[in-house]
């Protein structure tokens, strides 16, 4: 393409995008002369440039709108209708352009009808209220344009030049002087009013001060190709190379001469680094260049009114980034007006002010930059996702419940989503923010938002200034190096023996015990099938002696194995070669400080590889604990084994205290029984099949349960998995041990009852605890719907010396009670049908001869509102219901305080 | 290739190189520069002809095993390989060799379709034979050579 116009369409596209906001600014501030001014002096430069190069027909329009627009100079009131038809001429004018971009030759054809239209509006608009000297001149100047431009269309004609020049007065730096030496050779017919347009252009030079300066600023800028900076990148980083390479060398030569001169060069080197960084920024507010006037069609076409407040335009941002957010932030301002604000009248009933706010704000936030799209309009509405969400079958009702608003408010974000009612031009065909997410998360950023009814809704994403730096983490696996993005990077974490962070063993599968969540791992060198170095086989280094980088990705969170960490580097992330990019570990590559080539690992592609199913169930809002004690409500961490027989077995999580893996030969018999040395003392162990033929030879693995200092292990065949799962025994069992069958996983398992195993490690496991004597064995009534945690609880509050009985439902408790059945203490469940926790505390509570016993809460939901219900409800305590030792300890205060009392 | 068409007294300049024992002839326009690969690092899960990426003058090279390319065994004598630059689609990538040896002008009359007993991975990557004295030169199509790769991953 010729460089001229290559030059010219660039150098348009900007002037048109500057053109479509000022004329919006223009619409509400029509007494603006400035703006006007700019607006006028664009269109000019379009026009002129275009006669120039030989374009008739943008010539033309861009003719026809300088016209009208010349008429509000001249004071004809500015309409809608108006503002309208300029800005249909310069979209006209933006499709031939591109047109032309892609043909390299202005399409033919006509705009007659626009041009007409154009005219038209300029004749009409020519009301005889303006003041009456001005249109006289330009009355006459029209005639002559329009008659120039019919007869020779295609070319630029020096006069008409001239005239525009003389008539526009808007350029500044066309100073007086030549404006007014020109008009000498022109026709003589304008030179009455040449006189007057100098005298004009004077003027306007003496007010337009800071126009003149602000022309000043835009001649320091040039334009240069992107290409141009990517290349001058390039070098840059070679030269930082370079000089680290130097380095090297002259730290290896004490009292090097060239020590002083390679310190400035170090110094220059990283200044001109960050001074090609800076030509990657560019500010926001090129990507909100669009939305005035995207905003201002859009309130014309819904009837609403709309103002776009745009706050902190000039954050800067890397080009790149730029270009991935201008459409999703398109996007999410179309909706906000479709969606977010209510029509006038809606607004006007709801005590708000007609017209409707949109305000988009950046800033910089950290190594961050925040982006809010807020409006003031009517908040999503709940009712309306909700039903949705069911209607698309995203999630029942039943687990509806157990969201909170924020949590249902994500469903916006899934693919599909739409909870317009009809569909409208602008948006609601359930494509878009599914697409604003995707394109979010893709370039590492985050989307989130909030709503309050009534009040609005506001959406804040959150990007990385920059794609090209990325801040990493080196790591080496199997004697290569590979970089890590930090931003997926939570902690590292070193998992020796005996230190807080354990590591163990389910079957094969490792998993870190890190703050009570359990956290799947896996080798890097495994993930990336690196087995070997320097083409000897090499076995992964142990999760032991390894460092664990753990990383999250969305809602997973696993933990990577890796053989050392080294540092943190700023890379510059380059693409990988075509012949790579299927690899989906590998997000890019770059070069290093020290010269050597390195693959930056894609956290994505590792949380791919693990799959979603084996992440810990970590939930997303760590700041929610209420839904996540919902959440486990329901869902209960089940080890699942195999013993004795094929089918698997399960055991609560949380009553297990470690899983352990003992050879064979360890195994040592004394008194009778099988015995190992474990932590300094010896652990009975006990068998699950009795019956079953010892294994000779490899290793048992066992469940430890630990109480009090004492352990015992629980032998079994293997070890399969934990898993979360709802836990339902659907079939009783008759036989010792099991509790009964429920379906874990889509699987029949055998529910183990471990209350028939620990005495037969200790006999006394029951009865050993310090209120073991008879006298002292009080009796305790456990009330919990939930067959499993009667099952479950009833022989742990046994252990702890009470003699349980155990009641299904609130009221049939207190039935008992009312007959006169005598307790020494209640714990009972929190949710239960009929009557819950609270209002059974409080039926206790009202009963004159029940109003002594101590009465304990036990639930899976323990935020601190429900434990002040819980105090209001007449509760002695509240204990979460897998806190067993806390429940042992509760029992214990209430009763000897009790006993305290009596005595 | 336009030499196609062209008279008799056309010639093309090769930059020979010597892979496994066999004269191979690369166009001189398509050889950017020839190079001696240092510490490539390796691309895991990659195809096995990728020998790894590595950094010559601050660009991301993917070095390419030329001997798993052409299914020849590893070298054994222990010398150190060369390599050759070319340029595709934008991207640039290195051919590992044994040797490079000299440029020959070779006139396009002489030269001659692959040989129809010629195995057919080595067909597919092989743009013609030149006759030379005592040895026969196999044109090496440097975009069949990468373009076969990328198909095989995008299969």
């Amino acid at each position: 393409m010729d460089d001229l116009l290559r030059e010219f369409l660039t150098e348009t596209n900007e002037s048109l995008d500057v053109v479509d906001v000022e004329l919006v600014k223009f619409e509400q501030d029509p007494n603006n002369e400035k703006i006007l001014g700019n607006i006028f002096r664009l269109v000019h430069t379009i026009k002129g440039t275009c006669g120039f190069l030989g374009l008739p027909r943008l010539e033309a329009i861009a003719h026809a709108a300088e016209t009208l627009m010349g008429k509000f100079r001249d004071g004809v009131p500015v309409t809608e209708a108006a503002v309208t038809l300029v800005l249909q001429s310069i979209d006209r004018i933006k499709q031939l352009v591109a047109d032309l971009e892609a043909t390299e030759q202005e399409p033919s054809g006509s705009d007659e009808d626009l041009i007409s239209q154009l005219e038209h509006m300029a004749e009409a608009g020519k009301v005889p209220e303006p003041v009456a000297e001005v249109p006289k001149h330009t009355e006459g100047a029209l005639i002559y344009q329009v008659l120039e431009r019919q007869l020779r269309p295609g070319e630029v004609s020096l006069d008409e030049l001239e005239r525009a020049f003389r008539e526009t007065a808007a350029e500044p730096t066309a100073t007086a002087e030549p404006a007014a030496a020109e008009p000498a050779p022109a026709a003589a017919p304008p030179a009455r009013a040449a006189k007057a347009a100098a005298s004009k252009v004077e003027a306007k030079e003496k007010e337009g001060d800071g126009e003149a300066k602000a022309g000043g600023v835009a001649a320091q800028t040039i334009r240069v190709a992107v290409d141009t900076l990517e290349h001058l990148m390039t070098m840059v980083s070679e030269l930082v190379l370079t000089r680290n390479q130097l380095l090297e060398i002259v730290r290896r030569h004490e009292d090097s001469e060239f020590k002083v001169p390679l310190q400035r060069l170090s110094n220059v080197t990283a200044e001109l680094q960050e001074g090609v960084m800076k030509t990657r920024m560019q500010p926001i507010g090129n990507a909100w260049q669009k939305l005035p006037r995207i905003v201002r069609d859009l309130s014309a076409e819904l009837g609403k009114q709309i103002e776009l407040e745009m706050i902190g335009q000039e954050t800067e941002l890397d080009r790149q980034v730029l270009e991935l957010i201008k459409d999703p932030l398109t996007h999410m301002v179309r909706n906000s007006a479709d969606h977010g604000l209510e029509g006038p009248d809606q607004r006007k009933a709801a005590g708000k002010s007609e017209r409707g706010t949109i305000r988009l704000s950046a800033y910089h936030e950290g190594g961050h930059i925040i982006i809010e799209i807020a409006d003031d309009g009517r908040g999503l509405d709940m009712e309306k996702i909700r039903q949705k969400i069911v209607d698309n079958g995203l999630a029942s009702e039943f687990e509806l419940e157990k969201m909170s608003e924020a949590q249902i408010y994500k469903y916006v974000f899934a693919p599909g989503f739409s909870t317009a009612a009809k569909v409208t031009n602008v948006s609601g065909r359930g494509v878009g923010m599914d697409v604003v997410k995707t394109n979010i998360d893709a370039i590492g950023g985050t989307v989130d938002l909030k709503s309050v009814p009534g009040k609005g809704t506001t959406f804040t994403i959150k990007i990385p200034l920059t794609l090209a730096i990325v801040s990493t983490l080196i790591v080496e696996s199997a004697g290569d190096r590979f970089a890590i993005p930090q931003l997926s990077v939570v902690e590292l974490v070193r998992a020796q023996q005996n230190s807080e962070h354990r590591i163990e063993r389910i079957r094969d599968t490792p998993v870190l015990r890190l703050r009570n969540k359990l956290l799947p791992l896996v080798h890097l060198s495994k993930l990336l099938d690196i087995t070997t170095i320097g083409g000897e086989a090499k076995e992964p280094v142990s999760e032991e002696d390894g460092f664990i980088v753990v990383m999250q990705v969305g809602q997973q969170t696993f933990g990577v194995v890796v053989d050392a960490v080294f540092h943190t580097e700023e890379i510059v992330v380059k693409p990988m070669s075509t012949m790579l990019r299927h690899i989906n570990m590998f997000s890019g590559n770059t070069i290093l400080g020290d010269g050597s080539v390195i693959m930056i690992v894609d956290p994505n592609g590792i949380a791919q590889a693990i799959g979603p199913s084996q992440s810990a169930g970590t939930t997303e809002e760590v700041d929610h604990e209420e839904e996540r004690a919902r959440d486990t409500a329901q869902m209960v961490s089940l080890l699942l084994f195999r013993a004795g027989s094929h089918e698997p077995k399960a055991v609560p999580l949380s009553l297990v205290t470690r899983l352990e893996e003992f050879s064979v030969d360890k195994v040592e018999r004394s008194n009778g029984r099988d015995l190992v040395q474990y932590r300094g003392s010896l652990m009975p162990l006990v068998y699950f099949d009795e019956y079953a033929q010892r294994k000779t030879e490899g290793s048992l693995p066992m469940l430890v349960f630990s109480d009090a200092g004492r352990s015992m292990g629980l032998v079994v065949d293997e070890i399969i998995d934990i898993v979360e799962d709802r836990l339902d025994i659907e079939v009783g069992s008759e036989r010792a041990g099991m509790l009964g069958s429920a379906v874990v996983k889509g699987k029949a398992t055998e529910v183990v009852d471990i209350g028939h195993f620990l005495p037969q490690a200790f006999e006394d496991w029951f009865r050993r605890k310090e209120i073991s004597s008879e006298a002292l064995t009080r009796s305790l009534l456990f009330v919990d719907d939930a067959p499993f945690f009667r099952n479950m609880l009833g022989p742990v509050l046994k252990a702890a010396g009470y003699q349980v009985t155990v009641c299904a439902s609130a009221p049939e408790a207190l039935d008992m009670l009312e007959h006169g059945r005598r307790f020494d203490v209640i714990v009972s469940d929190i949710e239960m049908p009929e009557m819950n926790g609270f209002e059974f505390a409080e039926a206790v509570k009202r009963h004159p001869r029940l109003r002594q016993i101590p009465i304990l809460a036990l639930s899976s939901m323990c935020t601190p509102a429900s434990i002040e219900r819980g105090r209001q409800s007449g509760f002695d305590d509240y204990i979460a219901k897998f806190d067993r030792p806390g429940l042992i300890a509760a029992l214990k205060e209430v009763t000897t305080h009790e006993l305290g009392v009596a005595a | 290739m336009s030499d196609d068409v062209n008279g008799l007294n056309e010639s093309i300049q090769y930059v020979t190189v010597v892979i496994g024992g066999q004269l191979f002839g690369l166009p001189i326009e398509r050889v950017h520069d020839v190079f001696v690969p240092e510490s490539i690092t390796r691309v895991p899960l990659s195809r096995p002809e990728i020998a790894g990426v590595l950094n010559l003058r601050g660009r991301i090279v993917t070095a390419i095993d030329m001997r798993r390319r052409l299914h020849l065994p590893p070298r054994q004598d222990g010398g150190t390989a060369m390599a050759v630059g070319i340029e595709s689609k934008g991207e640039s990538y290195g051919l590992l060799i044994d040797n490079v040896g000299e440029v020959l002008d070779l006139p396009t009359a002489g030269r001659e379709p692959n040989p129809v007993n010629l195995d057919a991975r080595w067909a597919a990557i092989s743009g013609g034979v030149h006759r030379l004295n005592g040895q026969l030169m196999v044109i090496l199509d440097v975009d069949r050579v990468l373009g076969g790769m990328a198909e095989a991953i995008a299969a």
